[in-house]
């Protein structure tokens, strides 16, 4: 075998299941945040995607308090709270952001609580760092297909909205007028991104749910005008990242200092930034262009 | 004015230089490749009303930057009282186009106007009763008193530019600039706000210089115009730059100018033969003799 | 409850609350909720950090939160603002569960870390807290002219000289100091509740800048009063607590904002009528 892929593949990477789950499940997770997240990003709706990533997390930690399966307390947390940030948020995104934050302080509150309860028996501080930086190895094959469901509904939304969410995200006066129920419009496609970031949470960890979300995205819109093919170019940057990020989590496995390899979320992260980075920096003529004529059009008057 | 003419040519320079507040000596300025400002050239000697009109893409905001010290222009140079602008000082008031301020947002109007004074400076702050009285007395002048103690953000308009022109005012500059102040007002407010610069104008011998796309507002009060389009400007009276050859020459095709009921309407010609002659015949661009230009300002020193 | 090992606590805990809300004024002025919000949890690397090189945990968040607020200043110039926000945090935790994986002992902090820890502020942690708050405040002070009139009115600022640029990683430094700070009292991820709902609470009750960050800090006072309190008497973390009371006095704000609106619109709308009464009498 070709000793460059060798090095690259480490042996076995392929055959692995729990690699296999992780590709499948962290590509799903890639996919359907990467497209999503085109729309969060336009919408200035980052804080939003992962104030809910962390209050999924929290549904997900309450869920076995209350013994209901994960995946219920996941999303269904997440709805509700995108549905309350929704309802209290005003349009102006300052009010939101300060909505946004308040929900987010309010839930995490609870997660405190539901944390000390169900764990004073056990061990509190594990549950809280699988809650937090939980790692894609850890899922079991059993729950994709739900987590596949929660984005097929996702994606559906944001499908058949396609049209009006991007014109009352570019401009919601103009929606209104063309009858776009702009408010209604909005508050489906906070649930998507609940959806979204709560397939991701429990498939890769609350994290990796901001980055894939807000990360690729960015990248997109920067390479790109079009919304299409902005969405487009988010999916692909969300798909490399996570997928390099498993190999990379692979290969070093015997790394030092602890040779049980590095964690999947660091260099998925580290890849997504440096994909921002490069998109953003990446086109110096272009960014150059951009400010002159930003400068311009401010000047213009 | 004939005497003042006189005067002028006779000795162009010392005296010229004494009264001038404002002096723009052939500022040029690109911004991403496209000329903005070419070859402007006026000034304004203190207690004058000027009026800059122009539509929007003509360069009024890019020349009001230039004058703040703002933009660095590419020829040319702006002279503040004699002296060639070294830094940002408070010699200059500005009163910024306006925005759409946060009604929730607690700062009264006395306090903006306060920090009139000293808004740019760091170190604790000590309230003084010199200081709350000269905020007082500010308002009173601009006539907003009976809203002082309001929100900022909950001011109308009208409300707003009065206390915007105190904010500019209270640190006694000598050249206040004004962006579109007038724009969006409703005409009672409109009238209101012109009268109240001509007086300030008059009473404290403040050189105003006040943007706007619609000449016929200021023409009451203006002593002088600065008619801007594409980048060039012609100064002078009224009487001197609106007349159909002189706006010819600087729109670069053929417009009339319509006297009706002692208003002024500049619009475009019958005709669609371009304008005869080059635009950048400056003698009858610049139809103002007090109008500096760059060599004898080098001359002179 | 008030006794002497407690009295720490309820000395640091009122030394962040004045903190909090002094600065958390100006967050909300600004619109930086997410910021305030991404700066603590992305600290908490810098803890996992600390303890990896043997440096205490205090230095370790504060070097953290440090660099995430100039990264999110950095970024944040050349890009979108929330765009910038949610990088810088995502790295900060992808570092976080890399020294986490390197090393296994930071774990017994993280609860405590993250919600708050009651009974585990020792003596000798009083002093660093009460230098660094002293030190947020003064700085907060001192440039408080120029970021009140560039939070407002950027190009009000800029006319007189200020550049936002530098205010704002100034006010990112003084948040990125009262982060860290505040973090063992309150923890990570409630730190920034005490920083909106006291303000966002204040800031409707008065129409002073002065008047409302004296009200926010008073009120931030009292939420964490109250939840060291209810957290002694009940053994629930602090942070629930201080959560919950956050969304309360953002609702109460709310609805100050709207009865103080409504009785705005009344009065308008009475004058309008007084003035309709009066032409009428003229005209006849």
């Amino acid at each position: 075998m070709n000793p460059i892929l060798r090095a690259v593949f480490e042996p076995g990477f392929f055959a692995s299941a729990p690699v296999r789950v992780a590709l499948l499940a962290g590509g799903m997770a890639a996919l359907v945040s990467g497209i999503v997240g085109t729309f969060a990003v336009l919408r200035g709706q980052s804080y939003a995607g992962h104030a809910l990533a962390d209050i999924s997390v929290t549904g997900g930690s309450a869920s076995f308090l209350i013994g209901i399966t994960p995946l219920w307390g996941f999303a269904g947390v997440s709805v509700v709270a995108a549905a309350a940030m929704d309802l209290i948020g005003v349009q102006r995104r300052r009010g939101r952001d300060l909505a946004t934050g308040i929900v987010r302080g309010a839930a995490l509150g609870l997660a405190a609580l539901f944390l000390y309860w169900g764990t004073t028996s056990t061990s509190t501080t594990g549950a809280t760092i699988t809650v937090l930086f939980g790692s894609i190895f850890t899922i079991s094959g059993s729950s994709t297909a739900v987590a596949a469901l929660l984005g097929v509904t996702a994606l559906g939304i944001v499908a058949g909205l396609y049209r009006p969410l991007l014109l009352s995200s570019a401009s919601p006066e103009l929606a209104f007028a063309r009858g776009i129920p702009v408010r209604a419009t909005g508050s489906l496609c906070l649930i998507a991104i609940a959806l979204a970031v709560s397939l991701s949470a429990l498939t890769i960890g609350a994290i990796l749910s901001t980055a894939l979300l807000v990360g690729p995205a960015a990248a997109g819109l920067r390479l790109t005008s079009k919304p299409g093919l902005a969405i487009l170019w988010s999916a692909v940057i969300g798909l490399a990242a996570t997928w390099l990020g498993v190999l990379l989590a692979y290969d070093s496995y015997y790394w030092p200092p602890a040779h049980q390899g590095w964690p999947v979320s660091f260099f998925v992260v580290a890849l997504v930034l440096v994909f921002y980075l490069l998109a953003q920096f990446g086109r110096p003529a272009g960014t150059r262009r951009d400010k002159a004529v930003a400068r311009q059009a401010e000047a213009g008057a | 004015m004939a005497d003042r003419d006189v005067v002028r040519t006779a000795e162009p320079g010392l005296a010229a230089d004494r009264e001038e507040t404002l002096a723009v000596a052939g500022v040029g300025v690109r911004l991403g490749g496209r000329e903005v400002l070419h070859d402007v050239r006026f000034s304004i000697r203190a207690g004058e009303f000027v009026g800059l009109i122009g539509s929007n893409g003509a360069g009024k905001t890019t020349l009001l930057r230039v004058i703040l010290g703002l933009q660095k222009p590419a020829t040319g140079q702006v002279r503040i009282g004699g002296a060639a602008r070294a830094g940002r000082g408070t010699a200059v008031g500005y009163v910024p186009q306006k925005i759409e301020l946060d009604p929730d947002m607690p700062l009264r109007a006395r306090d903006l106007v306060g920090l009139g004074l000293d808004g740019n400076r760091f170190g604790i702050p000590m309230p003084s009763r010199g200081r709350r009285e000269r905020v007082t007395e500010m308002l009173h002048a601009v006539g907003a008193a009976a809203f002082a103690d309001a929100r900022v953000g909950t001011l109308s308009g009208g409300e707003q530019q009065r206390v915007m022109i105190a904010h500019a005012l209270i640190s006694e500059p000598r050249l206040l600039l004004l962006d579109e102040p007038l724009a969006n007002l409703d005409i009672r407010s409109e009238q209101e706000i012109v009268s109240l610069l001509a007086r300030i104008s008059k009473e404290r011998g403040i050189a105003v210089l006040i943007s706007a796309h619609e000449i016929n507002p200021l023409l009451p009060v203006m002593d002088r115009v600065v008619y801007m389009a594409d980048g060039r400007a012609a100064s002078g009276t009224t009487g001197e730059v609106v007349r159909p050859e002189v706006l010819t020459r600087l729109y670069g095709h053929h417009v009339d100018v319509i006297h009706l009921h002692g208003r002024v309407s500049v619009v475009p010609g019958q005709d669609d033969e371009p304008a005869s002659g080059s635009r950048d015949d400056t003698h009858v661009l610049h139809a103002d003799p007090a109008a500096p230009a760059l060599d004898k300002a080098e001359g002179r020193r | 409850m008030l006794s002497g090992f407690m009295v720490n606590t309820w000395i640091v805990a009122t030394i962040v609350a004045v903190v909090a809300g002094a600065v958390g004024f100006f967050v909300v002025l600004r619109g930086s909720a997410f910021v305030a919000d991404a700066l603590p949890t992305g600290a908490f690397a810098g803890a996992a950090g600390a303890s990896l090189i043997g440096v205490s945990t205090l230095v370790g968040l504060g070097v953290f939160s440090l660099l995430g607020a100039l990264g999110i200043g950095w970024l944040g110039r050349r890009g979108r603002q929330d765009v910038a926000t949610a990088l810088t945090l995502v790295m900060m935790l992808g570092l976080g569960s890399l020294f986490l994986s390197f090393s296994g002992q930071y774990a017994s902090e993280v609860y405590s870390l993250m919600f708050g820890e009651v009974l585990g502020i020792s003596v000798n942690e009083v002093a660093p807290v009460a230098f660094l708050g002293a030190v947020s405040v003064a700085a907060l002070a001192v440039i408080y002219r120029p970021l009140l009139l560039t939070s407002v009115m950027p190009a009000l600022g800029e006319s007189r000289g200020i550049r936002a640029a530098r205010v704002e990683t100034l006010f990112l430094v003084v948040l990125a100091l009262a982060t860290s700070m505040a973090l063992p009292v309150v923890g990570a991820l409630l730190i920034f509740s005490l920083m909106i709902g006291p303000p966002a609470a204040a800031r409707s009750f008065t129409d002073t800048p002065a008047l409302a960050i004296g009200l926010s800090v008073v009120i931030a006072i009292g939420t964490v009063w109250a939840a060291i309190a209810a957290s002694y008497q009940t053994n629930w973390p602090v942070g629930f607590f201080v959560g919950a009371l956050g969304a309360v006095w953002y609702a109460v704000g709310r609805a100050a904002t709207a009865r103080r609106r409504s009785r705005q619109r009344a009065r308008a709308a009475s004058e309008h009528a007084g003035y309709a009464r009066q032409a009428a009498t003229v005209r006849t």
